[in-house]
């Protein structure tokens, strides 16, 4: 256990040094000015502007706009978890540095964990960060309150988490670029899948709706975001919008269960991978 | 406790269809200082993984101070200066010793002391602010000697310790080992600068295509010394009478040449032919260089050219 936090401290002080974190924070908050300002031009603008703020138009817009803040969120931090440790294993093997951490009296399996656990508090960080900022800009500057906020969060990180786990495990084998390739694959496809099972679904086209499903079985990150944004939206508006953010099909609970299981699967099958790497 | 440092029987490591190392046994002594020597692509960088556990091995076994290969309990009491020194650059020396020794077990009461001695052993106290990635080649591996040391290890693996380095460089490495030896620990050093090797080593080991082909003990060169007699009226008597101070006696015009045991035996073979009655006008000895050793055993067709 001391070895596992040995590396997550190392691993934190080198996101640190070079200087990935300063960077993630900048554009991060460069993100919560621009989407910051756009809601108080936006709502404080339109209440000042008598008459034209109808109650329920508002409040829907601004649920809507949450939606919209939280989805560019979930790829931003979906983007970190698989950019902050992508050359984390292939780089320090292919560099020689891995031999000296792994000529040490601790465990393979504790170096791969050590990282995981320092990138996916780091991820955590960055999505309370970019969230908590998308949610407190609607609140102040749109007096809305959004109905849940720590649930679609933490559906939000455990999509972010399985996309962590799975670009460590490639790095274990992958070149940084390779991996770079086959994570963001692995994203685009099951986002491209949960579409497919979005739209088709309304046509009620249940092939379709399998192979989303299945989809979503072996990449479950974009079914956690659809369930995120699922709990976030009341009842009322998910039936009112078929926008890109409307929800038809919602992931179920079993999904979460899974998608927990994945993520721990995939970090167990990269922790013996590694155990069995020559370095 | 174990006699023997390192043990190994028939160890053999193959990537696909390239062996990298063939079939390794070897016996290092405790106290020993150890060199492994070969050309590039002999195998030697492989076989140190397969002692240190970085790389299983296809077949074969071996011990690592009585722990099977691959033990991670053992790794405590070794030190390991991987080839080109590389460690993480992003951090200063300070930080680099700290994360080594916590990883190693040490604890972190009395480690800032024992980082700030080895600091100033190794010459760096005025750097160790400055990320590694600052840092000559030089520094650079004074760092990892520190970090090496720094468990205060039973057995020590240096990969290359000295290549591309200036003589200060090489002479740290020298003394590091000699103060290693003087402790008692092992030494197991990868090079192919071979004056490094003679001025250290006890026992040297030539590896050729992942084998070991010939061991050789430098501490009392048995064999190699080189003797030229120049001698009135030689007979088949005085040859025979010769083959018992060496071997390998050979006769060409009026010069004798034999290889002796050791110098010892010199002013016995002197006075045996004064003695005899044979005129005796030049006796010279010459010990083979590890140059020479290198060339016989890995044979001339290894040279380029």
């Amino acid at each position: 256990m001391q070895g596992t936090l040995l590396i997550a401290r190392l691993t934190w002080l080198e996101t640190r040094r070079r200087k990935i974190a300063l960077a993630a924070l900048v554009c991060g908050l460069l993100f919560l000015v621009v989407f910051g300002s756009a809601i108080y031009f936006g709502f404080q603008r339109a209440a000042a502007a008598e008459g034209v703020s109808n109650p329920v138009e508002m409040r829907i817009a601004a649920t809507v706009l949450t939606v919209a803040g939280l989805y560019v969120v979930n790829f931003l931090v979906t983007a970190v978890a698989i950019l902050l440790p992508i050359d984390s294993l292939s780089g320090e093997i292919s560099s020689g540095v891995i031999q000296t951490l792994a000529s040490k009296p601790v465990d393979r399996a504790a170096i791969v964990v050590g990282k995981w656990l320092a990138y996916l508090g780091m991820t955590a960080a960055y999505l309370v960060l970019l969230g908590g900022g998308v949610v407190l800009s609607m609140r102040w500057f749109a007096d809305y309150v959004a109905p849940s906020v720590l649930v679609p969060m933490g559906l939000m990180l455990l999509g972010a988490a399985a996309m962590l786990s799975i670009t460590i495990a490639g790095g274990v084998r992958l070149s940084t670029i390779t991996n770079g390739i086959v994570a963001f694959g692995f994203y685009g496809v099951a986002f491209i899948a949960g579409w497919m099972e979005q739209i088709l679904s309304m046509f009620g086209n249940s092939a379709a709706r399998h192979v989303g499903t299945l989809v979503s079985l072996l990449s479950p990150a974009d079914s956690m975001w659809r369930r995120a944004a699922y709990e976030m939206q009341p009842l009322a508006t998910v039936v009112l919008q078929n926008g890109p953010f409307g929800v038809v099909s919602v992931p179920s609970a079993t999904m979460i269960g899974w998608t927990v299981l994945f993520t721990l699967a995939v970090l167990a099958f990269a922790a013996w991978q590694f155990r069995r790497r020559p370095l | 406790m174990p006699e023997y440092a390192i043990q190994t029987a028939a160890l053999r490591r193959e990537f696909g269809r390239n062996v990298a190392v063939a079939g390794l046994s070897l016996a290092v002594p405790r106290g020993e200082v150890f060199g492994f020597l070969g050309p590039n692509g002999a195998g030697k960088t492989t076989s140190l993984k397969l002692l240190l556990g970085l790389v299983p091995p296809t077949s074969g076994s071996g011990t690592v101070l009585g722990a099977p290969l691959g033990n991670t309990r053992v790794r405590a009491r070794i030190g390991f200066l991987p080839e080109h020194f590389r460690f993480h650059d992003c951090l200063n020396a300070r930080e680099l010793l700290y994360f080594h020794g916590r990883l190693l077990g040490l604890p972190a009461r009395g480690l800032d002391t024992r980082i700030e001695d080895l600091l100033l052993r190794v010459g760096l106290e005025d750097a160790a602010q400055r990320p590694l990635r600052t840092y000559s080649k030089g520094m650079t591996q004074r760092a990892g000697l520190a970090a090496t040391l720094l468990g205060t290890p039973e057995l020590v693996f240096l990969d290359e310790p000295t290549s591309g380095l200036d003589p200060l460089g090489r002479l740290l490495v020298r003394d590091v080992i000699n103060e290693l030896r003087d402790n008692g620990a092992t030494v197991f050093l990868n090079s192919h600068l071979l004056g490094e090797v003679e001025a250290t080593c006890d026992r040297v080991a030539f590896v050729k295509n992942g084998r070991v082909v010939h061991e050789l003990d430098l501490k009392d060169a048995q064999g190699t010394l080189d003797v030229e007699l120049r001698v009135g009226a030689v007979d088949d008597a005085l040859l025979e009478g010769l083959a018992a101070f060496g071997t390998g006696v050979t006769r060409e015009d009026g010069l004798v040449r034999m290889h002796a045991s050791s110098e010892a035996m010199l002013p016995d073979l002197a006075r045996w032919l004064v003695a005899r009655g044979a005129a005796l006008y030049e006796l010279r000895c010459r010990r083979k260089t590890l140059e020479e050793w290198f060339v016989e055993v890995m044979g001339e067709d290894q040279r380029p050219g």
